[in-house]
This record gives C-alpha cells, sequence and structure tokens, in this order.
C-alpha cells in the first residue's frame, strides 16, 4: 500500500521492510485515528455495495443478493486475521506470498507498530492490518454481481473462502506486501490488486458458469434502483477512506489522495451523464451511479500520484472506456449480470496504464519503463485472477455444485436458499 | 369469453407466466396478494419456525376466449404445482365476461382481448 518507487529502497511494506527501531519514533494519534475512521469507511461500502448489488437484480433475488456481500464480511472477516494477514503481509516467500507464523491469527501484533508513510511516526499495527482486512472482504464481494441471481449459498461460501487465500493474498502481498511487484506498479488502493483481480474473476465466472435463463431476450429489470442509488452514495463516501486511508497517514499524501478521490467520482459521473445525454436524449439514474463508480475504479491505483488535471481526465475518460466495454458485452452477449468487469475490470485497466501519463513526480527511470511496470501490474493480477479462478469454479462446481438448478434459480434465491422474501412490507400479513 | 383469475405461489410465477407463452396466452396481469387456504405453512424467523398467516401469493388475471379456456387452465395446472397434491399451490377461478374494449383502438370482444 505505501509503495512509492520514488523513496524504491523503502517500498516494502511497514511490516516487511523498515529496518529503523520503530519505538524510537513518536506514536501519532492523529494517523491513528484517520486510520481507525478509513477502516470503518471501507467497512460501509460493504453493505453499501449489497445495496447497489441488491437494488439491480429482480425482486426474487435481492435478499440473496445483499447476503452475497454479508456473507463476505463473515468468511473473509474469520479467515484475514487467522491466515490473510500473514500470507499478504509476512515476509515474502519467493515473491509470491508471505508467511509469518508471528502474524498467523494476529497472535504476535498484540503491542506491535508500524511506522507511517514518512516513517516519521508510528502507528499500531493492528489499525493498519485491520484496515487491509476490509479490502480483502470487498474484493471477493466485488466479484459477486457477475454471477448474481444464479449461484446456490454454499458454493459461494466455499468459493469465496478458497478465492481469498488462493488470489487475493497472493495478489496482495506480490503488489503491496513485499512480493515482486512491490516498488515497480503504482497501485495505491488497489486497482490492480482489488478492481482488475475481481473484474477478471467476474468475467471467468460470468463466462464459464453460464446466463441466467432468460438472458439476454426476457427483460430483467431492476427491483429498486432507490437503494442502488444510496448504495452508490456508501460507496462514494466510503472511497474516500478505501483511497485516503492507504497513503497510511495523516498529512499532506492523505489530503491529496482524497482530492482526487472527489473529482474523479464527479468527473466520471459527469462524462456518463453526458454520454447518455447525447446518445439516449435521457440521463439515467443507473447511468449516473455507473459513472461514478467508473471514475472512483480509475483513480484507485492513481489518487496518491497524480494531480486535479489527471484525476479529472482518468474520471472523465474512465466513463467512456466502461461504457464501452459494457456494449461489447452486449454485443459478445455474455452475462456479466452487474457488469463486474465492464466497471471495475476496464476502468481498473484503464486506471493503472492511464495514470503514467499524469504522474506528478517522473520517476527516475524514466516513463516508459514506469508504463511496463503498470502493464505488467495488469498482467500479472489479470492472469493469476483468471487461471486461479477457472480452476477454483471447476473445483466448487464438481464437488459443492455452484450454478442453482434451473428450477431454483426460476423461482428464485430469497425463497430457494434463504426461505425468505424481501419485500414482505408490500404484502398484508 | 371468460375471466380467469388464479392464485399462485410467488415461486412459480415465472414458470407459469413461460408455459402460458409456450400455450399462446401472453396477455396477462400480475399482482402481489395475500391470503390464507388450506396450506400451514412454515417460516424461518431467526432460526425459529413460526406459523405463517396469510401467506404472499400472486394473483393472476387474464381475459380469454373460450377456445383458450382449457390450455390456460391446462398450463397454470401443470406449471405451478410443487409436487401431487401438496397444499398451497392455489386456486383457479373462471368467470364470465361480459365485454371487453381495448383503450387504444376502440376495438371490443373477440378483437379486443
Amino acid at each position: 500500500m505505501r509503495k512509492t518507487m520514488f523513496a524504491a529502497t523503502a517500498a516494502l511494506t511497514p511490516t516487511a521492510a523498515w529496518a529503523g527501531d520503530v519505538m524510537a519514533l513518536p506514536e501519532d494519534s492523529g494517523a491513528t485515528a484517520w486510520m481507525l475512521a478509513s477502516t470503518a469507511l471501507v467497512l460501509l461500502m460493504v453493505p453499501g455495495l449489497a445495496m447497489f448489488y441488491g437494488g439491480l437484480v429482480r425482486t426474487k433475488n435481492v435478499l440473496g443478493t445483499m447476503m452475497h456481500s454479508f456473507a463476505a464480511m463473515a468468511i473473509i472477516g474469520v479467515l484475514w486475521p487467522i491466515v490473510g494477514y500473514a500470507m499478504a503481509f509476512g515476509p515474502t516467500q519467493g515473491g509470491f506470498v508471505g508467511w509469518d507464523s508471528e502474524k498467523f491469527l494476529l497472535s504476535g501484533i498484540d503491542t506491535t507498530w508500524i511506522p507511517i508513510l514518512d516513517e516519521t511516526r508510528r502507528i499500531p499495527e493492528y489499525v493498519f492490518a485491520m484496515f487491509q482486512g476490509k479490502f480483502a472482504i470487498i474484493t471477493p464481494a466485488l466479484i459477486a454481481g457477475a454471477f448474481a441471481e444464479r449461484v446456490r449459498f454454499g458454493g459461494y461460501a466455499l468459493f469465496i473462502a478458497l478465492w481469498s487465500i488462493l488470489v487475493y493474498n497472493p495478489l496482495a502481498h506480490i503488489v503491496w506486501g513485499g512480493g515482486f511487484l512491490t516498488g515497480e506498479a503504482i497501485d495505491l488502493a488497489g486497482g490492480t490488486v482489488i478492481h482488475i483481480s475481481a473484474g477478471v474473476a467476474g468475467l471467468v465466472a460470468a463466462v464459464y458458469l453460464g446466463a441466467r435463463h432468460g438472458y439476454p431476450r426476457s427483460a430483467m429489470h431492476p427491483n429498486n434502483l432507490v437503494m442502488t442509488l444510496m448504495g452508490a452514495g456508501l460507496l462514494w463516501v466510503g472511497w474516500f477512506g478505501f483511497n485516503a486511508g492507504s497513503q497510511v497517514s495523516s498529512g499532506l499524501a492523505t489530503a491529496q489522495a482524497l482530492t482526487m478521490t472527489q473529482i474523479a467520482a464527479s468527473a466520471g459521473a459527469l462524462s456518463w451523464m453526458g454520454l447518455e445525454a447525447a446518445l439516449h436524449r435521457k440521463v439515467s439514474s443507473l447511468g449516473m451511479v455507473s459513472g461514478i463508480l467508473a471514475g472512483l475504479v480509475a483513480i484507485t491505483p492513481a489518487a496518491g500520484h497524480v494531480q486535479p488535471l489527471g484525476a479529472l481526465a482518468l474520471g472523465f475518460a474512465a466513463s467512456f472506456v466502461c461504457y464501452g466495454a459494457i456494449a461489447l458485452k452486449n454485443k459478445l452477449g455474455y452475462d456479466d449480470t452487474l457488469d463486474v468487469f465492464g466497471i471495475h475490470g476496464a476502468a481498473g485497466i484503464f486506471g493503472a496504464i492511464g495514470l503514467t501519463f499524469f504522474l506528478r513526480d517522473t520517476p527516475e527511470h524514466g516513463l516508459a519503463t514506469q508504463l511496463w511496470f503498470q502493464v505488467k501490474g495488469v498482467l500479472v493480477a489479470g492472469g493469476l485472477s483468471a487461471v486461479a479462478t477457472l480452476l477454483l469454479l471447476v473445483l466448487v462446481d464438481k464437488t459443492v455444485g455452484l450454478r442453482l438448478p434451473h428450477r431454483e434459480e426460476l423461482a428464485g434465491m430469497d425463497h430457494a436458499l434463504h426461505g425468505e422474501h424481501g419485500y414482505g412490507l408490500m404484502n398484508v400479513n | 369469453m371468460k375471466l380467469l383469475i388464479a392464485i399462485i405461489q410467488p415461486d412459480k410465477l415465472d414458470e407459469v407466466h413461460e408455459a402460458l407463452v409456450a400455450a399462446g396466452i401472453t396477455r396477462i396481469t400480475a399482482s402481489r396478494a395475500s391470503g390464507q387456504g388450506r396450506a400451514q405453512e412454515m417460516e424461518l424467523y431467526r432460526g425459529t419456525e413460526v406459523a405463517a398467516s396469510r401467506m404472499p401469493k400472486v394473483r393472476l388475471e387474464i381475459a380469454l376466449n373460450d377456445e383458450f379456456v382449457q390450455p390456460c387452465i391446462d398450463a397454470i395446472v401443470r406449471a405451478a404445482r410443487h409436487g401431487e397434491g401438496e397444499r398451497g399451490d392455489g386456486k383457479i377461478f373462471v368467470l364470465p365476461l361480459e365485454r371487453v374494449v381495448r383503450i387504444s383502438t376502440g376495438e371490443e370482444d373477440r378483437q379486443g382481448i
């Protein structure tokens, strides 16, 4: 997370690589407070995502879809302190994954501290570990949008548990935790680790599982766009913790990341509004929130390293990229239900590569080398996610089963899987 | 002409709709309803099974020319059943229909349906 290749020697994570005596640094209560707040803000994005996704599916699947996000809080929320943090931020084992028995069950970090970004002060390691844990939770929850309305709950639970261990933890280690891309690819808050990996996993899963019954011939209307808009609002607010918190400090760098986040989100929203006004003569609320997300995803890797003009450009262009990606999906005919690849994959790739052209400081090794580092990051994240996701899909599908049986898909997940219905308030009872 | 009112379980709505379309019946109205029939269903509430009262149902209204009445009934019965003789699958009522007017064109009766 705190990799800046401008301080390439200090590019490793606080815990993995800092050679100095952390206890000699003064405590930073300001950074601790902001990191605690950021941790809570990123967790708020998960129910935000549940509302965002939940509103977009059909009435019969609203609870099942929201449960995908909430289940990630339960499953990854347990796995992360047990093995996730040790795998992502332990000392590297060959560049691909970390491990540290001291971090297993977080047993060794009860009283430890880590330096903040500029290494002048220290914050408790717990707050860093928990902040990172929220990213681990939201990433598999993002994937669920690609196969919404057609998976078994048990199969989904097993899939995200395995995906977190075999894809997310190694990737977080490779890019942030001291693995082989640490200090090369610029990825402030997870353009590659989170959005590209989730987007590509979603694409692979959507193609592997096949389309929903009736897609694309029958209209499948969102059951509650009001809830989707509220969810998008929560995501936008939470994203300030996501990006600005990723600076692991409370100061100038935090303010820079927060500013770029705000600018890119607005630019993305405005750009999508313009696109729809020009092409359809109507600006839709779903288009508005799609633009917000496109801008936010694109600025995620870049927020600490570009200036307002760059944030405007990335946010503005991201909506065009995502709009095109979704149009292409409709041509190709695969059923990425809630456009996980169309938004997170496409804007993630665009932001990771596009940021090279708007950097605040030109790196010593030159822009061409940096561009190669960015492309390498995209290829590694996309490649690892694609291959491992496919293996896990086959494994889960052949053992416990992942695709919902036809009858249950028609009946809807809420009734078939959870024995509940989402909108009891519409019925006298 | 007949007006057919069917009360079915919500989870069978898509199956019934598809069966109707397959039988050539494409114009239907569906709405939410609540009711209590012979079924005594159990619901899960915070891990406890409780007896449900006035279960959510779907009410279909379909205006039919006479030759479509039996195919429509057959399609609904076939698609809305959860199993032979299981309680709670719903009911079908067939009522005489006096007059039909299509608002957009003013066509009446057979053409209006």
